[in-house]
């Protein structure tokens, strides 16, 4: 288990100081697929460089199974980094070397033999599914397959937790979305911890157990995924989850009707025929305010607001909804 | 000035010159400048490390007076014309082999002038390497030395390469300048022919060699450089 706590981070720089993180207090279970999410500059990669003290922190702790890193001496904190590896957007990789060698990078450091280091490499890149590229180098390599070949080096000393800051930005979707399976087949498989790091909800969504929001180097909210979906409570999280948040925001202050918010994270229908459903079954006739769903295979998400003439009306549509599953309906109250 | 070099007289004796005295001469600027380039590389690399990893936020920091000591030594080496170098560290020479005339004696003063320009290019070829690749290796757990062995130098041995070839022409033009202090080879052949004898067609034949020679190592290190770097798609 990592714990971190009450961890600030202020940099001082001629210009002024920088508070990139402010109090941040989290604590991730052994095994677990935790995100890290918030926009550029909310602090994220200094929260990892925290987590394997490439940066000191200014004040807090960071834990890891219960062993203070900072207590560490020089040379047991380059032994504890074998355990806390770590995956960057831009890879990483040593240019000069083949891509076996890049596996057995890390290898070479803990003064491993060369041949038992080669068939470990061997069997990582195996498992990427990079046999054949073994003797390649990264620049002949695409991106998905560079960030591969930096996977494979990741896990060359069975670590317990994999760091990736920003991993698949620099990918595109769908390259993204296989770099994603691998490191949930990683996590299922190795029981490795995984922190991601990323601004793109559709990362934290497809991958993580937990999330953790940060803004402005605070963490605004954490808990489960799909709490965190259904019932974004902060503003930085409504922010990440429904970008187009600030007009519904809007169509409520400007109205004196009723309104409820419908939250959909996964459920088994789409959005016309669950309203149109309503207005047949129990006569109440929604009007959509407002709406931002998307549908990922026959499934639905994002958030509708609907609103009624009549609280009457809101209360039994909320009361419909409620009982479709992977459907949240919560009242809306103006000025929120 | 000219006039006279192409009569059969001048080219009869340049010729005799040059079979007489080209093949050493040759010889002698080969090796003082392979000798004196490989000296200064044995100097200059390691305080081109030095100077690319010992900053305040650098992978190795030093203290800041030995920073500002080392960039001192260089930036005042560099910045004295060769011709006066060589006066200047006639003592050292003479500490050093014992005399401070001839071809071999003539390799120290182009080794003090070199190492600091080897030294600098050294830093600039180091301080290419991507930052993130540096603190990736940090992340796992290299120490400073592991950086600097298995990270810094690899992965800037191309431009190493290239800037090692430009540091090696340098210092075969600067051999050409010590025939003036005793130094032997291809510079002195042309300050003497040319300059003291007016045989301007042994010194045109000499220099012409010595192009030829910074044409050959230039091709050779261009070549090599290409060769090595693993960026280059194949
Ligand atoms: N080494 C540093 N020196 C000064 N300021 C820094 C340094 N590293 C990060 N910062 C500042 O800290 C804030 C958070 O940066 P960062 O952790 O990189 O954000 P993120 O990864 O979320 O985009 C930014 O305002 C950034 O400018
Ligand atoms: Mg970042």
């Amino acid at each position: 288990m990592i714990e971190i706590r009450h961890l600030s981070k202020t940099f001082l720089s001629p210009e002024g100081e920088t508070k990139a993180l402010r109090d941040v207090s989290l604590s991730i279970q052994t095994g677990d697929i935790f995100g890290i999410i918030g926009m550029s500059g909310a602090g994220k990669s200094t929260l990892v460089r925290c987590i394997n003290r490439l940066e000191k922190p200014s004040e807090g702790q960071v834990l890891m199974d219960g062993v203070d890193l900072a207590r560490l001496s020089q040379e047991e904190l380059r032994k504890k980094r074998r355990e806390i590896t770590m995956i960057f957007q831009g890879f990483n990789l040593l240019m000069q070397r083949s891509c076996l060698k890049n596996v057995c990078f890390p290898l070479e450091l803990t003064g491993e033999s060369s041949a038992a280091a080669r068939q470990r490499s061997l069997e990582l890149l195996d498992l990427v599914g990079l046999a054949d590229k073994a003797q390649s180098f990264p620049a002949q390599l695409s991106g998905g397959q560079q960030q591969r070949v930096a996977i494979a080096r990741a896990l060359a000393t069975e670590p317990k937790v994999l760091l990736c800051d920003e991993a698949t930005s620099a990918l595109d979707p769908l390259t993204t979305h296989s770099i994603l399976s691998l490191i949930r087949d990683i996590n299922e498989k190795l029981g490795i911890t995984v922190i991601i790091i990323t601004h793109q909800m559709s990362v934290v969504e497809s991958i993580c157990r937990h999330v953790a929001i940060l803004d402005q180097g605070r963490v605004a909210e954490q808990g489960d995924v799909s709490e965190i979906f259904a019932r974004p409570a902060s503003a930085a999280a409504r922010r990440l989850v429904f970008p187009e948040g600030e007009a519904e925001s809007s169509v409520i202050a400007t109205d004196d009707r009723h309104f409820i918010r419908v939250v959909f994270h996964g459920a088994k229908a789409t959005a016309t025929p669950l309203i149109a459903q309503m207005a047949l079954e129990k006569g109440i006739m929604a009007n959509i305010a407002y709406a931002s769903t998307r549908s990922l295979a026959d499934k639905m998400f994002g958030s509708m607001l609907l609103s009624f003439p009549e609280q009457d009306q809101a209360r039994r549509a909320m009361a419909y909804m409620t009982q479709i599953p992977d459907v949240i309906a919560e009242e809306v109250n103006r000025h929120v | 000035m000219f006039k006279n070099i192409f009569n059969a007289e001048m080219a009869a004796e340049a010729w005799d010159v040059i079979i007489s005295q080209f093949p050493l001469a040759f010889w002698e600027t080969l090796y003082v400048t392979l000798l004196a380039s490989l000296f200064a590389f044995l100097l200059g690399l390691p305080l081109g490390v030095l100077l690319a990893v010992g900053g305040k936020k650098g992978i190795l920091p030093l203290p800041a007076w030995l920073m500002k000591l080392l960039n001192g030594v260089v930036n005042l080496l560099r910045s004295v014309p060769f011709l006066i170098l060589m006066i200047m560290v006639i003592p050292l020479t003479r500490l050093l082999i014992g005399t401070s005339v001839g071809t071999f004696a003539s390799i120290v003063p182009l080794v003090i002038a070199a190492f600091p320009f080897v030294a600098r290019l050294a830093e600039s070829s180091f301080r290419e390497v991507d930052p993130n690749t540096l603190e990736m290796a940090q992340s796992m757990g290299a120490s400073p030395m592991q950086i600097i062995a298995k990270v810094l130098i690899p992965e800037s041995i191309p431009s190493l390469i290239s800037n090692g070839t430009i540091a090696v022409t340098t210092i075969l033009g600067y051999s050409a300048m010590s025939g003036i202090i005793g130094g032997g080879g291809l510079g002195k052949i042309a300050i003497n022919y040319g300059y003291y004898r007016y045989r301007y067609l042994v010194m045109l034949c000499a220099v012409l060699l010595l192009i030829l020679l910074v044409q050959l190592f230039q091709s050779l290190g261009t070549r090599l450089a290409a060769r090595a770097d693993k960026r280059l798609k194949r």
